[in-house]
């Protein structure tokens, strides 16, 4: 009935489109699932309600707020209008300092407390969290 | 003095680009040697690019801090080595390095390619021209190397001393000499699809192209990542971060333009899709230059930068896109001739297929980097993608992947059998009893990781046979499938087999485990030219009894103020003993972070090997 040619090119056409099919739904599930929302301590204070999945922090370091021991670490993540305590146990970055900007990931344990699995750095001195800028702006 | 010069140059390099028009114009229907003056101008604009190159890199040797550019990025203290990197350790540098390697290409590309068809030269030329003026609009209008302060500042502000390292010092250049090669390939492909010259020659007058491109490309991220691995002390080679990403995504469509490139030599087929990938290959990577410097990803490496820029380079970025969009759904003919057979059996179905799961890499990873930027724009809500989701995609997705690479190679071309099947059926088997026998002494998910070293070690196996025995056929590919396979096994067991230990500590105190003893002896303090150095000595001992002392370093840079850990690492071809250690602010404790990673080596040199596989086919014909 058809040639040979155009069957080839029909099962071709197919197979292209459940691949594309498959790939698309396998993306957009795993992103779903995957995704890490970035919440500043304001944003965090409001929330209808805890959640339980994995989330960053972002905001400057409370001046005067670390405090370490042999295996945990504390501070104050601060937006100068809120504030959330972190608890962290794990490798600090070089540009983690008091008075400069942070970005925690790891989980909400109350509206208060916040346990850090990672502390994120960035290379340079002069960046800031976008968020907290806004929020520095606004003041 | 310096500064005034490379301005005027980078001006007479613009307009040599109309003169370049205007004579290309008017010899391009012209039945003729190519006109020489095209040549001359050509060069012309090259010298100019170099000469205003020269002229950044002095003042930053100088210290001219009259420059804006020198002023922001260079300090009078810091090693001249550093000083000569710092050209192009910032925007405005790097674009005019990225204009530099342009214009170089064009020359080579018309040195080179002048026994191709004259129209074909032209238009590549233009095309190309096309790209460069951009980039010196671009250079000039918003981000001028040589713009001026006055006063003059007495000091600099000093180079990002993360970026004070030999292998970031090269970075760049070997990154971009493969970005911008994918340049070439794009204007050539462009040029070939108006003028219906896509065909066997123009496959084998590209290749080489993409093989420099690439090699280039696969060394640059290599250095990359072997500068995240020890500088940034996280003991990791690989983070899925948008920046990696970014470059990760043009080598990946190289790649498949490698292996299509192949096939279109062969058996002129996959042309339409050796087109679009050339022009994917190059608007990848614009637009990894592009997301990395406009600041828009969010990104751990992000640097403070302005995101102005970023809008010049969208729009131009677009305007290229619809160009050869625009060119490839008018000219592009597909070729109804083609009464090739066609067998499902054969290289060209594998190659299509090793393309098919290149693509699904490709948008998997594309999806992974720019999903937050556009849900941030659409829904202000900001969110950030991480390794699960891309380990999640994409490992299990490996397995078909390196069994279709295994059984590829050994077909034929247009119909094929398989041969030397008691090989194929020999090899799955000792794969499969090696995985089993590793899996099952570790405390890991046993199907999934016996898959994926059964597919590993079936790769290993199969491209080593090949290589030691097809000495003489394809040793190229040969070296680069091994290279591959090896660099998956490495990257397997280093992930499986690694161990962390991260503790605070005072000096004097020892942390206890299991299998070691960590002694925090003493730190020394020491002053180099523009840091101060804390250097910490540890001591540490097995169970075995064992003992090895490392001395991870802090360093105090006193311009720009910043702190930076270079990591201590202890290599031996089975695996590399790393620690790291960091000051907590106002505390007497010390962060410390002790790794044992195995064959970590093995990964750096797996690369190498695939890039000597690129190097090796380059240079194959001319020996």
């Amino acid at each position: 009935m058809y040639g040979r040619k155009v069957k080839f090119r029909i099962i071709f056409v197919l197979l292209f489109i459940i691949t594309l099919a498959l790939t698309v739904f396998l993306v957009l599930k795993s992103l779903e699932e995957n995704v890490v929302y970035f919440q500043s301590p304001t944003e965090l204070k409001v929330l209808p309600e805890l959640q339980k999945k994995k989330i960053r922090v972002g905001g400057m370091v409370k001046n005067d707020s670390i405090f370490v021991n042999s295996y945990e670490l504390t501070f104050v993540i601060t937006d100068f209008k809120n504030e959330i305590n972190v608890i962290y146990s794990g490798a600090i970055p070089n540009l983690f300092e008091e008075g400069k900007g942070v970005v925690a990931e790891g989980y909400l344990k109350d509206r208060n407390f916040f346990s850090a699995t990672k502390i994120l750095a960035k290379h340079d001195e002069n960046y800031m969290p976008p968020e907290v800028k806004e929020a520095l702006e606004e003041k | 003095m310096a500064s005034l010069l490379g301005s005027y140059s980078l001006f007479f390099g613009l307009c040599c680009s109309f003169f370049i028009f205007f004579y290309s114009l008017k010899d391009f229907n012209v039945y003729n040697k190519l006109d020489k003056k095209i040549l001359s101008f050509t060069f012309l604009q090259f010298f100019f690019v170099v000469v205003s190159f020269i002229c950044l890199v002095l003042s930053f040797i100088n210290s001219d801090f009259s420059n804006a550019t020198v002023f922001n990025h260079s300090h009078t203290t810091k090693p001249l080595f550093y000083k000569v990197s710092g050209t192009w350790g910032n925007h405005e540098g790097s674009l005019l390095l990225w204009l530099l390697v342009l214009t170089l290409f064009i020359l080579l590309f018309l040195i080179k390619s002048s026994k191709q068809p004259k129209k074909y030269i032209i238009l590549t030329l233009l095309f190309q021209q096309i790209i460069i003026i951009g980039f010196f609009v671009f250079l000039l209008k918003t981000s001028n190397p040589f713009s001026h302060i006055f006063p003059v500042p007495k000091e600099g502000l000093g180079l990002n001393p993360i970026l004070q390292d030999p292998a970031l010092a090269i970075h760049p250049p070997i990154l971009y000499l493969g970005y911008v090669g994918s340049s070439i390939i794009f204007s050539s492909a462009l040029a070939a699809t108006t003028l219906n010259y896509i065909s066997k020659e123009w496959a084998k007058d590209i290749k080489n192209w993409v093989l420099i491109s690439w090699i280039f490309l696969t060394l640059g991220i290599l250095l990359g990542s072997i500068w995240a691995y020890y500088e940034l002390g996280w003991g990791g080679f690989w983070f899925w971060d948008p920046v990696e990403n970014v470059s990760l995504m043009p080598w990946l469509a190289l790649t498949t333009l490698l292996h299509c490139i192949l096939v279109l030599e062969k058996r002129l087929i996959l042309t339409s899709w050796a087109v679009i990938l050339s022009i994917a290959t190059f608007t990848l990577s614009m637009s990894g230059t592009f997301l990395v410097r406009s600041g828009i990803l969010n990104s751990v490496h992000t640097f403070a930068n302005d995101p102005q820029r970023g809008l010049f380079i969208l729009i131009f970025l677009f305007s290229l896109i619809f160009m050869s969009l625009f060119i490839f759904l008018f000219f592009h003919k597909v070729e109804n001739k083609n009464t090739n057979p066609f067998f499902w059996l054969s290289k060209e179905t594998s190659i299509l297929i090793n393309n098919w799961f290149m693509m699904y890499f490709l948008s998997v990873i594309l999806i992974g980097t720019i999903y937050p930027i556009f849900l941030e724009v659409l829904s202000s809500e900001k969110i950030s993608v991480g390794p699960p989701f891309y380990n999640k995609l994409i490992i299990p997705f490996l397995v078909p992947f390196l069994f279709a690479m295994m059984v590829g190679p050994k077909l034929k071309w247009i119909k094929s059998d398989l041969q030397n099947k008691f090989h194929l059926v020999l090899f799955l088997i000792i794969s499969f009893f090696l995985s089993i026998f590793i899996v099952s002494k570790l405390d890991i998910n046993f199907l999934n990781n016996t898959i994926l070293f059964t597919a590993s070690f079936y790769l290993f196996f199969g491209s080593l046979r090949d290589l030691i025995i097809n000495k003489f056929k394809n040793l190229s590919q040969g070296i680069a499938h091994f290279g591959f396979s090896l660099l998956i096994l490495s990257i397997l067991l280093n992930s499986i087999f690694s161990t962390e230990v991260i503790t605070n500590l005072k000096i004097g105190e020892t942390f206890q485990s299991e299998k070691f003893k960590i002694k925090f002896e003493k730190v020394d303090y020491k002053n180099e030219q523009n840091f101060q150095a804390i250097i910490g000595k540890f001591e540490i001992e097995n169970i075995d009894g064992n003992s090895l002392t490392l001395k991870p370093e802090l360093r105090i840079y006193n311009q720009p103020n910043i702190v930076t850990s270079e990591a201590d690492i202890k290599t031996n071809l089975y695996s590399d003993k790393f620690i790291t250690m960091n000051m907590v602010q106002n505390q007497d404790y010390f962060n410390i972070r002790y790794q044992i990673k195995p064959y970590m080596i093995w990964i750096w040199i797996s690369v190498l090997l695939i890039s000597f596989g690129g190097l090796h086919s380059l240079f194959r014909k001319k020996i």
